[in-house]
């Protein structure tokens, strides 16, 4: 089977852009990556959709940049959209179906909570009722399991916004390039404790597009210098677990997904020198920190104060200020996490540059529950 | 108990006295309890073999978070409790009779399982009946 390369990948910064429309958004950001790699919408012999909130949004974004009649499949899969869309074109040329294909994710967000759409027959309205499932209340649960079993502090989870906030005062295509110091974190409205405001990701406008190439044709077209190893892809849906019913098991299903990822890749998480995981809420990023093996069990608490996970430290984490600044539209996500690392990878990510990277990591999970993590290598 | 409540959640059961339970289901082949009625074993694929069982009105809180923002309209702060349930089960609900308060929250405290009318919580709940969870005093000596 060939290898998959990205060649051209890149994303609008991330927003409001309240006179735009989805589908514009998504023929931006699909037009940025096309130009990355100097190629036009006649070259892309598929197109991989991913969005939530809208149908059809793959032909709806063609009919504005070019109506090729080329195969589009639209994904969805809750945060891990993008990267689900993205996976999608990367078998497709696993398959030696196509030589290019473009994969795009986007979202327009409202500010403010997500309310969850009724499912199911229950006769009430569950939230408030039956306790909460809303998205600070879920991870909020994460981090306190996670308090539970090995002590994490509320500082520790603070210190992980503090981090990321910094982190996007060096990207330009960041929501925000705000300082957040941690007793402004700390004093922030409680939004379900532990996570206060500024530890919940912000719900902004966006899309992120790649386009993907077989080897072969890459090498035709003479792309290779640019371009970026797809070493692995996996996705996993949640395997049952104990609690899972009723309080989201964001671990196990993100375990499942990087272990085979690190199997496919050959590699282990000491070959990595950046990552990008989800992370949705700050109680999230320390329990990913085990879930990928970037420490050991029971010491996610330890790595953020050690700074090693800070941008120059052993392994940093979201140096592109993560979903809790950068901003978190569902569907483009996935892609942005990937365009983030591939802009490392390529050594042109500017005053954020993790210098000697080499292999990076993508994670995301979409609740209910999907995870996607990639591995990415410097050509 | 009021039997004229109608139940709030698609599993609360009443018995022939009215009294009020929540209706869980154990796969017959691996011991799999869930939360309401299964047809089929969601953890080891087993074809029919789940049976009903009445899950039980005590347990221990597993995990909660105390709620501060919800969806419009939601009276804030409450504690969303999740509890494993003695005899298997673990459920979700509010726990109501302590301060929404890290302080007062214990990993693993006794907690038992109380029936009220659904409007405690919701406005919508005028009429409905819903499982809430207190402390467990009695059982918290041992």
């Amino acid at each position: 089977m060939t290898d998959v390369y990205i060649v051209g990948i890149d994303m609008i910064r991330f927003g409001r852009y309240p006179e735009r429309t989805v589908v514009q958004l998504a023929a931006d950001a699909a037009l940025l990556a096309l130009d990355d790699c100097g190629l036009g919408i006649h070259d892309v012999q598929a197109l991989y959709s991913g969005n939530i909130g809208e149908t059809m949004t793959g032909q709806r974004t063609l009919q504005l940049i070019g109506q090729t009649g080329i195969p589009v499949v639209n994904c969805t899969n809750a945060c891990a959209t993008g990267a689900t869309a993205f996976r999608e074109g990367w078998i497709a040329i696993k398959a030696g179906l196509f030589d290019t294909v473009l994969c795009i994710g986007v979202e327009k967000m409202a500010p403010g909570m997500i309310v969850k759409k009724k499912v199911g027959n229950e006769p009430l309205p569950a939230e408030g009722l039956i306790g909460s499932e809303t998205m600070p209340a879920v991870f909020s649960a994460v981090g306190l399991e996670h308090a539970r079993k090995y002590g994490t502090t509320l500082e520790q989870f603070a210190q992980v916004s503090v981090k990321n906030h910094h982190h996007s005062t060096f990207n330009p295509k960041s929501m925000y390039q705000k300082e957040t110091p941690l007793e402004e974190v700390l004093s922030a409205e409680m939004i379900a404790y532990p996570n206060t405001k500024l530890m919940c990701s912000v719900n902004v406008d966006g899309a992120a597009a790649a386009v993907l190439m077989s080897e072969r044709r890459a090498r035709e077209l003479g792309l290779m210098g640019r371009a970026v190893r797809v070493r692995a892809s996996a996705l996993a849906s949640d395997a049952w677990s104990p609690r899972n019913q009723v309080m989201q098991d964001v671990n196990t299903v993100s375990r499942q997904a990087a272990q085979a990822a690190y199997e496919m890749a050959g590699l282990g998480p000491e070959d990595l020198q950046l990552v990008e995981l989800h992370d949705c809420f700050a109680t999230a990023e320390i329990v990913h920190y085990e879930n990928l093996g970037l420490c050991a069990e029971g010491e996610g608490g330890h790595l953020i104060d050690s700074g090693d996970t800070a941008l120059g430290g052993r392994i940093p984490v979201n140096v592109s200020g993560g979903l809790l600044s950068k901003g978190h539209p569902l569907g483009a996500t996935g892609i942005a996490n990937l365009y983030e690392v591939a802009t490392h990878l390529r050594g042109t990510a500017g005053a954020r540059q993790v210098e000697g990277a080499r292999i990076g990591l993508t994670h995301v999970v979409g609740l209910g529950s999907a995870c996607a993590v990639h591995i990415l290598e410097k050509n | 108990m009021n039997t004229d409540l109608k139940p709030a959640t698609s599993y609360i059961r009443l018995d022939t006295e009215g009294n009020p339970h929540l209706q869980g289901s154990r796969c017959e082949v691996c011991q799999a309890v869930f939360l309401g009625e299964r047809e089929h074993c969601g953890r080891c694929g087993a074809r029919s073999k789940m049976k009903p069982v009445a899950l039980a009105g005590r347990g221990r809180l597993y995990n909660y978070t105390i709620v501060y923002r919800s969806y419009p309209g939601i009276k804030v702060p409450f504690i969303s409790a999740i509890v494993d349930l003695e005899c298997g089960g673990t459920v979700k609900g509010n726990l109501l009779e302590v301060e929404p308060d890290p302080k007062q929250l214990h990993f693993g405290m006794p907690v038992r399982m109380i029936f009220r009318e659904a409007q405690l919580a919701s406005a919508e709940g005028a009429g409905y009946i819903a499982h809430f969870f207190v402390p467990d005093g009695e059982n918290s000596r041992d």
